[in-house]
């Protein structure tokens, strides 16, 4: 089971035959596998990584990491606030985390403005949330453990020993 | 003078390496899906490599002492013993430039003129010449009559007053078998019985695909008369730092290492310190590039019996020696209409030695969507070769 979820991590292409033809195991059974992950939501989606840089209508994208400081809820903690703001959305991940701070929400805007608006009008005034700090991304190197700019390729001659 | 006259009659005789032969045919062809490369497709480890450039900032740019800095050696010594081999790194082990160096120090150090070499072939393609350098005689044990593996019956008779010693490679490179430790055994009573020494270069060591790799080297008796041959190129992805050693008893050693003072100085000091951080903390990274190999070689032995071409199933190393004998070509032949046609590059059995006509060598240390792309078009050759 883990082995066919590390194949599909790292390349969502890969056909139920073609992980069966790796790990020598029956097509019938892979497939019967997959279906099992995504039912039990291991599995959550099959995601492409874009490198923003090179598509023209991604480049003027604004990313932003917000540090939200917020207060928990009685019996449901953080949970609630986190589901009110994950349902936006602009935001693209939300993290419960240790630390200065207690949310890290990172989120897409087309502009500084929209960004700075959805903050300011939207997170912000949230009941619980007492501060927020916004970080804006000015370069991504690496997203999901592949490297995005300056990736090394392979060397090697056409033929040798 | 003659113009032959101004070389050496050995090295004039002596051909090019078929694989090279092979690589200026396609050289500069961007086109090309090679499964011809003898190497990982992966970047030596980070860690490795920042450990070198440490060492570069540190100043570390000296010679070393000839037999490598002492703290390899003991990293190497200490890694041995996960294959049950035991050596002194104060006498027992040299630090060389490759493993090919280590190739020639040691059949430099072991023969006179006219003694004679078995070489299990297919084979890597320097052992041949580099026994003739030196002035030996090679003696070839054919084995693809028997699935690749050396049997020691088979040596026997190839024993004569003259023979010196036996060359083996486990995993073997270009056949991916690897031999039975029943196999050893018996090739170990035989060479003790006949006093000669036995040649074992284990480079492939750690990639592996069922049982862990075993060692004649640690069969009782074989220690005084076992010399092992291993290096960093391939588990560690480290080809081009050329870092290999040689682990053999003590007085063969103190010949080797005079050889080795003459020829090489030392290995690269970089280089030396990062195989020093390849031992102490790669041992994940193996695993996982030996885990990358074992699905693809799986996902190419599933492509190639779709196929219908007959091979025997590796259980070592990153290649598949495909038998193309149905389809009416030499290796030759099939590399070659194989890049013109399909633009995909193998390397032909013939240059591995006796037994190695009638075959190709596919490395797939390769991305799996160049695997199955290269293999589409295989499929599509043989069906076209077949259908005349």
């Amino acid at each position: 089971m883990d082995e066919i979820l590390e194949l599909l991590q790292n390349d969502a292409r890969l056909t139920p035959e073609e992980i069966a033809a790796m790990l020598k195991k029956d097509a019938k059974i892979v497939r019967k596998k997959i279906k099992q992950l995504e039912d039990e939501g291991i599995i959550v989606k099959y995601g492409v990584i874009v490198n923003p840089e090179k598509v023209p209508a991604k480049k003027e994208m604004v990313r932003a990491i917000i540090e939200l400081s917020v207060t928990p809820e009685r019996e449901t903690g953080f949970d609630a606030l986190a589901e009110r703001i994950y349902k936006f959305p602009q935001v693209e991940s939300v993290y419960l985390i240790s630390g200065g701070y207690d949310l890290q929400v990172i989120l897409e805007g087309k502009t500084l403005k929209e960004v700075a608006f959805f903050v300011s009008e939207k997170l912000a005034p949230l009941d619980g949330v007492r501060g927020t700090k916004t970080h804006f991304v000015l370069k991504k190197y690496k997203e999901n453990g592949a490297v995005l700019s300056g990736k090394e390729k392979s060397s090697r001659l056409e033929v040798a020993p | 003078m003659e113009r032959s006259a101004k070389y050496s009659q050995v090295v004039s005789r002596m051909p090019p390496s078929g694989i090279r032969r092979f690589f200026d045919l396609i050289i500069g062809r961007k086109d090309i899906i090679s499964l011809g490369v003898g190497e990982p497709d992966f970047v030596t480890p980070w860690s490795i490599r920042e450990k070198a450039f440490y060492a570069l900032e540190k100043g570390r740019t000296s010679y070393t002492s000839n037999w490598g800095l002492l703290e390899l050696r003991q990293e190497i010594a200490k890694y041995l013993t996960k294959y049950k081999l035991s050596y002194d790194p104060a006498s027992e082990l040299l630090i060389t430039f490759g493993v090919s160096e280590a190739v020639d120090l040691v059949l430099r150090s072991i023969l006179n003129p006219g003694d004679e070499v078995i070489v299990a072939e297919p084979c890597y393609v320097s052992y041949q010449p580099l026994i003739e350098l030196a002035g030996g005689r090679a003696v070839s044990l054919n084995t693809a009559r028997t699935n690749f593996i050396p049997r020691a019956q088979e040596i026997a008779k190839l024993l004569t007053p003259r023979t010196k010693a036996l060359f083996i490679c486990s995993p073997n490179n270009p056949t991916g078998a690897v031999m039975p430790r029943s196999e050893l055994q018996k090739i170990a009573a035989l060479a003790k019985k006949q006093d000669i020494w036995v040649i074992s270069d284990e480079v492939y060591a750690e990639l592996v695909y069922g049982e862990p790799h075993f060692s004649i080297g640690a069969l009782p008796g074989l220690k005084e008369r076992a010399i092992i041959l291993n290096g960093f190129s391939k588990a560690f992805a480290m080809t081009g730092w050329r870092i290999g050693y040689i682990c053999c008893p003590a007085e063969l050693m103190r010949q080797v290492i005079k050889l080795h003072q003459y020829y090489a100085i030392c290995a690269p000091i970089m280089s030396q310190y990062g195989a020093i951080e390849a031992l102490q903390s790669c041992r994940d990274e193996v695993e996982k590039m030996r885990r990358s190999y074992l699905r693809r070689r799986n996902f190419m032995v599933s492509a190639v019996q779709k196929i219908g071409l007959p091979f025997a199933e590796p259980s070592g190393a990153f290649y598949l020696f495909v038998d193309i004998r149905p389809t009416g070509l030499t290796s030759e032949d099939f590399a070659l209409k194989l890049i013109q046609r399909e633009k995909v590059a193998v390397v032909p059995g013939n240059v591995f030695g006796a037994g190695g006509e009638g075959f190709v060598r596919c490395c797939y240390a390769a991305e799996i969507s160049l695997l199955k792309e290269a293999l589409a078009r295989i499929a599509r050759f043989v069906k076209n070769e077949r259908a005349g």
